[in-house]
């Protein structure tokens, strides 16, 4: 079997810094939306593709490989900054981001992609794929694990909460889900749109183990998501309790910055407080 | 026609282990020979079809060749973003199965009438849309579908055309020639090729030879025998168990002008762009809707006359 190259000479932390800036600069250089959400789950990623799941840039569809799906497709940026930061794409291409002919488009595509395991952006789709690909590695005997990561606005969709029952139903104990809980949604907190909480007792209830950790601490996160896959006769929810915009402190925990795109001061400040020194590459006016 | 796909689909599964069937809790007492014989082969999603489709491609994408089975709207329009999205945007071999096309249900009432499949479905890019008219027509077209990877749908009818089985005359993307004629011609899809034939019938007897083809495939449209039954009989009445909205019609008429053959007449004998309000059964309704072998010999005259 192909080994997956070691993953343990990533220092995850630089790798989620690595992955908010370029988040800041894409969607300043694109004009576009969602920096909060991809600084919301920077850890997630950073940890995931840097020491948790085995992937190998060289072959992207290895058999073997652990399979990710970003069912908040919104933060496609953070993926393509990731996929990037681990050699599956250049770090060049990553400036074409939301710009006329790019492949990179705002909600992630995995069509000229490389690492790309699914396209989503409609909320809602994720999870369900992904129970069909865990189901399909069961059946295979294979044993790689399935990563889903879904917002906590999402968990409105009523297609989860039917894969939600049918993993459990199933015991897809090679399947991972991590919820970037970051409690803001795209018009208001999450607690004045539709209540999640009681959350955990909410998957529990569906026959899901659940862990709930600091979704910005990489050794939590480590050792909530790096589970075996198979043994436990359940799926595996990974609450991540996380801050909308971490990273940049105007950006942290507003609803203004789902939508906002960093421009001017805006966009000078986010690089300096991620440490970006100079002018950076800007947008045409 | 659906015990011809599941027998056909029980003796591709028997060959073919990567085959999967997914129910969305439908098919009391038809599929109990396929689950008896290929329990890991088969799977019952519960009445969740979003959830279903979505698996759907997820298995597809690791290898599988998938089947969603339901009746009506259930594995279509009920999850069509799942369809878009993560079947056909991502071409995974998922054969969308439903059991009861046009008014197959009618007693059922309107939820149950799949009567804007075939535009919707046919709108869906990588999409390859089937529609048999016959039992052991459904036998041949499941087994070529199946040779065929990508997105397909296959619409079910409790109807038949009642035809003598000729496997040598049935291809998947080409247009069948049912008689030939030249006074014009009549294009149908799907079971409802029985109403047509009595109306060639009936228009025979009158002196006029109406040729009819049959569109099993709608999607991809084979062009040539179209765009010659327009050129040589300079009228096209299209008939479908559906909406005239989008689908057959829409389809041959697009064809045509676009191949610089447009009819001197064209019809299009289906549901007027309407939702039903009574039941009854599938007969009853060809007729309360103006699509049984009497309304279609009548649009027939009227396009002769127009073309003459």
């Amino acid at each position: 079997m192909q080994q997956a190259p070691a993953t343990n000479q990533i220092d995850t932390r630089d790798m989620a810094l690595a992955i908010r800036r370029h988040a800041v600069q894409m969607t300043h250089l694109g004009k576009s939306s969602h920096v909060g959400s991809v600084l919301s789950l920077a850890d997630i990623l950073a940890v995931l593709y840097g020491r948790v799941m085995a992937v190998d840039p060289a072959d992207p569809r290895w058999a073997d490989r652990d399979r990710f799906i970003l069912s908040k497709g919104h933060a496609g940026a953070g993926v393509y900054a990731a996929l990037a930061e681990r050699g599956f794409l250049p770090r060049e291409q990553l400036r074409t981001h939301y710009q006329n002919g790019s492949k990179l488009s705002g909600h992630v595509s995995h069509k000229g992609v490389p690492g790309v395991e699914f396209s989503t952006g409609s909320l809602g789709h994720g999870l369900s794929v992904g129970t069909g690909m865990a189901l399909a590695a069961k059946r295979a005997e294979r044993g790689n694990r399935v990563y889903v990561l879904l917002s906590d606005g999402e968990c409105d969709e009523g297609s989860n909460w039917e894969a939600i029952m049918f993993a459990a139903h199933h015991k897809l104990d090679n399947l991972v889900v991590a919820v970037d809980y970051n409690k803001i949604q795209s018009l208001d907190l999450v607690s004045n749109t539709l209540a999640l909480e009681p959350f955990a007792d909410k998957w529990r209830a569906f026959g899901w183990h659940v862990v709930e950790v600091d979704g910005h601490d990489h050794d939590a996160l480590f050792a909530a998501l790096d589970v075996p896959a198979g043994g436990r006769g359940q799926p595996s929810v990974v609450i991540c309790h996380t801050t909308k915009g971490k990273g940049v402190s105007f950006m942290e925990n507003q609803v203004l910055w789902h939508y906002r795109t960093p421009q001017g001061d805006e966009y000078h400040d986010a690089r300096a407080e991620l440490g970006l020194t100079g002018e950076g590459e800007t947008a045409d006016a | 026609m659906r015990d011809a796909f599941i027998a056909e689909l029980l003796e591709m599964a028997e060959r073919d282990p990567s085959i999967m069937l997914i129910t969305g809790d439908l098919g009391f007492g038809v599929l109990n020979a396929y689950i008896e014989r290929f329990p890991r082969q088969f799977l019952n999603a519960g009445v969740a079809e979003q959830n279903m489709t979505g698996l759907a491609a997820g298995l597809a994408l690791e290898g599988h060749k998938v089947y969603t089975y339901s009746i009506g709207n259930f594995t279509t329009l009920r999850c069509l973003e799942q369809l878009r999205n993560d079947v056909c945007y991502h071409d995974a071999d998922v054969t969308a199965v439903a059991v009861g096309g046009g008014f197959s249900y009618g007693q059922l009432g309107m939820s149950h009438f799949a009567t804007e499949d075939l535009a919707i479905l046919r709108a869906l890019p990588n999409m390859t849309v089937v529609a048999p008219s016959d039992p052991w027509e459904t036998r041949v077209l499941t087994r070529q579908m199946a040779a065929a990877p990508g997105p397909k749908y296959l619409r079910l009818d409790k109807g038949k055309a009642g035809l003598t089985p000729d496997e040598s005359d049935v291809t998947l993307g080409k247009v069948r020639t049912i008689r030939d004629g030249a006074a014009l011609t009549i294009v149908t899809v799907g079971a409802i090729l029985s109403e047509a034939l009595k109306a060639a019938d009936a228009l025979a007897g009158q002196g006029i030879d109406a040729r009819v083809l049959s569109v099993h495939t709608l999607k991809p449209l084979d062009p040539a025998p179209l765009v010659a039954a327009a050129r040589e009989t300079g009228a096209i009445v299209c008939i479908e168990e559906h909406s005239t909205v989008g689908g057959l019609a829409g389809a041959v008429a697009q064809l045509c002008l676009e191949q610089g053959a447009a009819p001197k007449a064209f019809r299009a004998v289906g549901l007027a762009d309407l939702y039903p309000t009574i039941v009854g059964d599938q007969n009853y309704l060809r007729s309360a809707y103006g699509m049984d072998a009497a309304a279609i010999a009548a649009a027939c005259r009227a396009a002769i006359e127009v073309a003459a």
